[in-house]
């Protein structure tokens, strides 16, 4: 064991896995504890927890209905931090999405469900993908700061999909605000009948080899991440800084509008008013403890998957209130982002001559 | 026999992998200065930081006046007497001389700042050193050799006896450098101090009383000047014989390559810092533009990569005009560039060296097709590379951040070499490196001139300029005032252009 634990101190590549998963360890044992300061069973709090999340068949459905957002939300934040551009827009781009491919959804007719359901997903990826170039363009043209503008371009897409859900695009019929049902011929199709689990995973977990592809194996990959890197370089390089900062705005916004989709035709089969996702504010969360890391993308969604879709177990079995789960949350993202605190908890050496991690650059120029 | 003032004894200081600083003895009199001379990654500034208490010690004893002392922190040093001047200034541009010197140490009256108090012990100090320095400036609006003045007086300001310089000439013209040293010499006659940090030959052996020699984390030797040359020194720095000099021929002048005419390029402040600039550089020739920092030559040369736009006048490579402001447009038609800072333009410092040694080149076959990039050629292309420039790295996925500046020059120089090239524009390319790898890339840079290719070389080291130049221009205030050849050119008659004096 203390073998093992020498190793794991000297050998340079464990350790990008093994902060974050000293962090996550970390963070439950400090949610322990407020949980046994609060009164309750830590034991089965966790058991609660871990039967909630995979428990059962359900249970592990359930959790992997929540995980296929998070993937694409997390690819989409992180695909913009490869870039240098914090995309806090995420939400709004998955609204824009949603919304996109209800309207196809439900309003085109007629067409086979090999045309239909390509035509509404690709008409919520390039929703979400115009919302996210957007403030990609006002950044490369007029230099305004990615952060505030997709901030704004939240608040607009969040109000102008309550407003259309409840006039032009309202279900009349419906008892609550919502869009009218798709077709069939829309329907992302489940993987198992008697769960909910849709084939949105699985394009889920393509995209993320996808977006690896393009982001190591590309040109434009190439370029995406030298202009996250170092912009002065870039430029030397005869590289065109401001249509990459479209570009990888463009694609990221595309995820999104993907994971929007995926729920409207995968789960929902409407848009209703209350849409309340959240997915892409964890998005940045799940990106930061994946490092960005395409691949690091599926276990740290799966991670918060399980949180949100076990935590109501928890609360059942033990009282604790489902916000103990944020709390966990918070710590790990501190962890994170502070990765000396558990390399001095747990003394590991820092390795040499590397920097910490750099995913945006800091206001202005 | 002077006092010792200070003495470090059998320091040990260990990185995971390397020895910085591997028994070192070095010991210093009270009114002398010392040069600490070594290449890059010799120790030097691992030394320093521990005796500035930025690094503790694994081993060793450091011994103040006679006693021991535990340095631990920067105010430990400080209250030892100890003062630094930091190769990049730790000043405050937008306070004043004033409030930098007195930051941290500041003369109170009720618990306010006393302005008028500091501003008269620093004034007095200034006049006892001559130093010409208002506290009332702001940091700003001073030119570097001022605000290095600011930085000694900071020092001297907190009582210290003894000051290191951290390659403080670096950043200076010949003219400040000659204000500094002038400086260094009243504060030896005053009983200070100095420990002087540098890699230039030339200047150690001007101003050292004394001279310590270090290489790979150990002590070589201690010298006296008197009794060395720059030969002997060049060969004690690097471990083998050192060309200073490099050989050339004759040059064999072929047509025009790069012609610049009334070039006007403004600054990104929007101030005139080319200003009607004209002239040629032929096949085969290199041609020099010799000037103090801040003329215009930044600009030149970012205008002409296209880097940045120009107002004004005409950029012909061969017969091609450049519309400017894009620089793959100058790449495509055979430009290499070397830039003057290599982190902020030439590298991606995260990046593996085989992505570095392919930059400006990957969107080409065979490194890529279709949009993809084909790693197998890029990793065949790098290792070449790296055998050929003598890049020392343990292997191409190694990040460049880990690399000692001169193999980070070597290879940007790599890159840009070993494209098919019909000019090369050379900014600054030896600036901060180590003797062994200025010697590697004048070499190649000759070579570059002999194979035909046209040269233009901006370097504001005379040096240099002397030696590797077929012709010189002079840039003063964004213009060339005068245009020799290298043969008619003095150091001393160049020295007097650069400071814009001329007939």
């Amino acid at each position: 064991m203390k073998l093992f634990f020498e190793k794991i101190r000297t050998r340079v590549q464990f350790q990008e896995l093994f902060i974050p998963f000293l962090s996550i360890a970390t963070s439950l044992i400090i949610g322990a504890v407020i949980i046994w300061a609060s009164g309750a069973d830590v034991y089965k709090a966790y058991q609660g927890l871990l039967q909630g999340a995979f428990g059962k068949p359900r249970a592990i459905a359930e959790t992997f209905v929540i995980t296929t957002p998070y993937i694409l939300s997390g690819l989409a934040v992180a695909f913009g931090f490869k870039c240098g551009l914090f995309n806090i827009g995420v939400e709004g781009q998955l609204y824009a999405g949603a919304l996109s491919a209800a309207f196809i959804g439900y309003a085109v007719k007629g067409l086979p469900h090999f045309i239909h359901l390509p035509f509404a997903l690709i008409g919520g990826i390039v929703a979400g993908s115009i919302w996210g170039a957007i403030p990609g363009y006002l950044k490369a043209k007029t230099g305004g700061h990615e952060v505030i503008n997709t901030i704004m371009m939240n608040h607009i897409m969040i109000r102008l999909t309550d407003y259309l859900v409840k006039n032009p695009m309202l279900d009349q019929k419906a008892s609550i605000p919502r869009t009218p049902y798709i077709l069939e011929s829309a329907y992302l199709p489940k993987i198992f009948p008697s769960f909910r689990l849709h084939w949105g995973f699985v394009l889920a977990i393509c995209m993320v080899f996808l977006v690896y592809f393009v982001l190591f194996k590309t040109t434009l990959g190439f370029e995406i991440r030298t202009v996250g890197l170092n912009q002065n370089a870039a430029r030397y390089a005869g590289m065109n800084v401001s249509r990459n900062f479209v570009i990888a705005m463009a694609i990221s916004g595309g995820l999104a509008g993907c994971a929007g989709s995926g729920e409207v035709l995968g789960l929902n089969y409407n848009l209703p008013a209350a849409f309340i996702s959240g997915y892409g504010f964890d998005a940045i969360a799940i990106a930061l403890l994946a490092k960005s890391n395409p691949l690091g993308i599926i276990p740290s969604a799966i991670l918060w998957a399980a949180l949100r879709n076990g935590a109501g177990l928890m609360q059942i079995r033990a009282g604790i209130s489902i916000d103990m789960i944020n709390i966990i949350q918070a710590f790990v993202i501190m962890f994170i982002a502070a990765p000396r605190i558990v390399r001095w908890i747990y003394r590991i050496k820092a390795e040499k001559g590397k920097a910490g991690m750099i995913l945006t650059r800091g206001w202005g120029k | 026999m002077q006092e010792e003032i200070l003495s470090l004894r059998r320091i040990v200081k260990n990185f995971p992998g390397v020895c910085a600083n591997d028994h070192i003895d070095f010991s210093l009199k009270k009114g002398e200065i010392h040069s600490l001379l070594g290449e890059n990654g010799a120790g030097k500034t691992t030394l320093m930081n521990i005796l500035y208490g930025l690094y503790t010690p694994d081993e060793g004893e450091i011994h103040i006046s006679g006693l021991k002392v535990h340095i631990r922190t920067p105010a430990d040093a400080l209250s030892h007497g100890i003062g630094m001047v930091h190769q990049h200034f730790m000043l405050i541009p937008i306070m004043s001389v004033a409030e930098n010197i007195i930051l941290g140490k500041e003369t109170k009256k009720r618990g306010l700042i006393d302005r008028k108090e500091s501003e008269r012990r620093i004034r007095e100090l200034a006049n006892r050193y001559h130093f010409d320095i208002d506290p009332g400036d702001l940091i700003k609006d001073l030119p570097i050799g001022t605000q290095q003045k600011v930085e000694i007086l900071k020092a001297l300001y907190r009582e210290a006896n003894i000051l290191i310089l951290d390659e403080p000439t670096s950043v200076l013209t010949p003219q400040e450098g000659l204000e500094l040293f002038a400086i260094l010499r009243s504060l030896k006659e005053e009983g200070k101090s100095i420990i002087f940090i540098s890699h230039k030959l030339k200047e150690v052996l001007e101003i050292s009383d004394n001279i310590t020699v270090l290489r790979g984390g150990k002590v070589i030797g201690s010298v006296r000047p008197e009794d060395t040359s720059e030969q002997e020194l060049a060969r004690m720095m690097v471990g083998r014989e050192v060309i200073l000099k490099v050989k050339k021929g004759e040059m064999k002048k072929g047509k025009p390559v790069l012609t610049v005419k009334d070039l006007v390029v403004h600054d990104s402040r929007g101030v005139r810092a080319v200003d009607c600039i004209s002239f040629t550089v032929n096949k085969g020739e290199i041609f020099g533009i010799a000037g103090v920092q801040g003329n215009g030559q930044s600009e030149l040369v970012q205008a002409l990569t296209g880097l940045i736009p120009y107002e004004s006048g005409e950029i012909l490579v061969d017969s091609t005009p450049i519309v400017g402001n894009n620089p793959r447009e100058v790449t495509g038609l055979g430009t290499a560039h070397i830039p003057e800072d290599r982190q902020k333009y030439g590298l991606v410092l995260p990046y593996p060296l085989k992505n570095n040694l392919i930059l400006c080149s990957y969107y080409e076959r065979p490194y890529s097709a279709h949009g993809i990039l084909d790693f197998s050629a890029i990793s065949m292309r790098s290792a070449d590379l790296m055998e050929e420039y003598d890049i020392k790295a343990p292997d191409i996925n190694t990040t460049v951040e880990t690399l000692s500046g001169g193999n980070q020059q070597k290879t940007v120089v790599a890159r840009e070499l070993a494209r098919n090239n019909r000019l090369l524009i050379a900014s600054q390319p030896t600036r901060g490196l180590d003797v062994g790898s200025i010697e590697y890339i004048h070499r190649r840079i000759i070579q570059v001139r002999d194979s035909g290719c046209g040269v233009l070389l901006i370097s504001s080291e005379l040096d240099e300029i002397l030696s590797l130049t077929d012709t010189i221009g002079v840039i003063y205030k964004g213009t060339i005032i005068k245009t020799l050849g290298v043969k008619e050119a003095t150091k001393e008659a160049l020295g007097l252009l650069m400071a814009g004096i001329y007939e």
